[in-house]
């Protein structure tokens, strides 16, 4: 048995990186501390795809590597509009690959962010994001609003770790010198725990924060007695509580994101964030999913000037997020093939969008079966970045991380993998030129 | 029995989170089938917990277990995000990307309808 610390967590942006587990014969066998319940049933492990496979006449038969990946190649590079989705749960590595592979078959390229905080990515585009590190947040913040966010389930050591209950240097008591404030409308296991919980009408965000702006810009006399279902004297009391704070820190969730005005509810999030500016400090921060969405969007916009949403069949990088992210192309049936990786649209998108995804070719890059693998075509298994592979995340606050290898594999990578169909299709155009 | 109507949200849940990995197996059929409700609203339905409940909005219907959460306010259901749920959201971005996942309007009544599993529910898509 041997004992490996600072094992990095390969689940949510969260990239807990203080994780100590005990691997036996090459396996996990024990998360000893670190990890939330989210994190430990991924580093202890699922049953994974054993072998690539080939979907022929309804059935899947087991083929190698070099066939299902040089098929793949065939597939993508035979079709007039591929669809390359996901990149968000592997590392940048096989990233800066898909993008190249991308650019080589003129395909359109989405990652994840679409269906989660690409709205945001739109506002921070719109009005600029006045963030921080999480590690600011630790050792500053002392008014923590999580706003459209269940973090006691979906980010369980965010609050421990970086916000409401961690320590920092000028946050020593912990949540006795600070404040919890949760927006949200239902009440939750986070909700709970707040000292102020704001019951919103679900779908009314824009017209609270446009209420909380006024306030703190002096103009409460505009605002009228509700607003959203929230009271104006809790308003007054939120903006009282802003002003009072030093530092105030609010990480918002798809609560915002899923909903109503979308991205226009996050440039309202973001003027609010300004409007605090006017009595004392303040930051913004989405909550962000994957482990390393974060480090998709860093991927593509250094190697293409945009962060997800892109088509590269002009020759150069377009964007238009609405024509070509991902649920848009397949429910206007405008890809006639896709390789999904490190994701499952299966599980997360719309039914709209799955029922064209049924009618074309799907290769599908994953570790583990999952809805997407109904519809997949070629199914080829790679290692699980975290545990058999390492690589560069980003985390939410954009701060890269190294990801630990932590048992020996011989499964391919995802980046090996994507490599791969990328020389197959290099070869194909070859041939075709001469 | 007449159904109720219903703002439907999604949403992540921990035991959804803990089987990303093994959205096959009966753990993640269990949570993520599913959909919570106000227990006046179930009384209204006169259903109680893991009956089957057909939710059915303007671009699907689907069948789920009903389960009771008295932090949701009456007249809104909660279906954690997964396929059964994508079955019935709003696959229009109105330009900007990202479908309606949440605030959903519909209407949820009791059914004697069985819930489908994965393969057999990504199955109605096929056709």
């Amino acid at each position: 048995m041997v004992e490996i610390t600072d094992v990095v967590c390969s689940l949510c942006g969260c990239v807990c990186d203080d994780i100590v587990v005990e691997v036996e014969n090459n396996e996990v066998v024990k998360v000893k501390r670190g990890a939330c319940s989210v994190g430990k049933a991924k580093l202890m492990g699922h049953e994974r795809i054993k072998s690539p496979m080939i979907r022929e006449n309804g059935k899947l038969k087991e083929v190698s590597y070099d066939e299902a990946i040089k098929k793949s190649a065939e597939i993508l590079y035979n079709s007039r509009r591929p669809l390359l989705y996901g990149w968000s749960s592997t590392v940048c590595e096989a990233d800066k690959v898909g993008v190249e592979l991308a650019a080589e078959l003129g395909a359109v390229i989405d990652n994840t962010a679409s269906v989660c905080h690409g709205p945001s990515v739109l506002a921070i585009q719109d009005v600029g994001l006045p963030s921080c590190t999480l590690g600011e947040v630790k050792n500053r913040a002392d008014l923590i609003i999580y706003w459209g966010a269940n973090p006691s389930q979906a980010h369980a050591n965010h609050m421990k770790r970086y916000s409401y209950v961690s320590k920092g240097y000028w946050t020593g008591e912990g949540k006795k010198g600070k404040k919890l404030v949760v927006v949200d409308p239902r009440k939750t296991m986070t909700t709970k725990m707040a000292d102020v919980f704001v019951q919103i009408k679900q779908g009314y965000d824009y017209p609270v924060f446009s209420a909380l702006r006024a306030i703190l810009r002096g103009y409460e006399d505009v605002v009228p007695d509700e607003v959203g279902g929230v009271p104006k004297e809790t308003l007054l009391e939120l903006a009282k509580m802003v002003k009072e704070a030093k530092f105030v820190m609010t990480f918002f969730g798809m609560g915002v994101t899923h909903t109503g005005a979308r991205h226009n509810n996050i440039v309202n999030a973001i003027q609010f964030t300004r409007a605090a500016h006017l009595h004392t400090k303040a930051s913004i921060m989405p909550l962000r999913g994957h482990y390393n969405v974060a480090g998709i969007n860093q991927v593509l916009t250094w190697e293409t000037g945009f962060p997800f949403a892109i088509d590269m069949a002009r020759g150069y990088p377009w964007y238009n997020p609405g024509e070509d992210s991902a649920t848009d192309c397949l429910w206007r049936e405008d890809c006639d093939s896709a390789m999904i990786i490190a994701s499952d649209p299966g599980a997360h998108f719309p039914g709209q969008s799955l029922r064209h995804m049924a009618k074309i070719p799907v290769i599908q890059i994953d570790p583990f079966a999952n809805p997407t693998t109904e519809f997949a075509d070629i199914i080829i298994p790679s290692a699980v970045s975290g545990i058999d592979a390492e690589g560069s995340v980003y985390r939410m606050d954009n701060i890269p991380i190294r990801l630990r290898k932590i048992i020996d594999s011989d499964v391919p990578t995802d980046e090996e993998i994507v490599g791969g169909i990328l020389t197959e299709v290099r070869a194909l155009q070859e041939k075709e030129g001469q | 029995m007449e159904g109720i109507s219903v703002r439907l949200i999604s949403g992540r849940t921990a035991v959804q989170g803990q089987n990303l990995d093994s959205k096959l197996t009966e753990k993640y059929f269990i949570e993520v089938a599913r959909c919570d409700l106000n227990g006046a609203d179930m009384e209204k339905l006169g259903v109680a917990k893991d009956d089957p409940v057909k939710v059915t909005t303007a671009y699907g219907q689907v069948v789920v277990k009903v389960k009771q959460d008295d932090g949701l306010p009456e007249g809104m259901a909660f279906i954690p995000m997964g396929p059964w749920c994508n079955a019935v959201v709003n696959g229009d971005t109105n330009g900007n990307g990202m479908p309606s996942f949440k605030g959903i309007d519909g209407t949820v009544e009791k059914t004697a309808e069985p819930v489908l599993p994965v393969p057999e529910l990504m199955q109605t898509y096929m056709g």
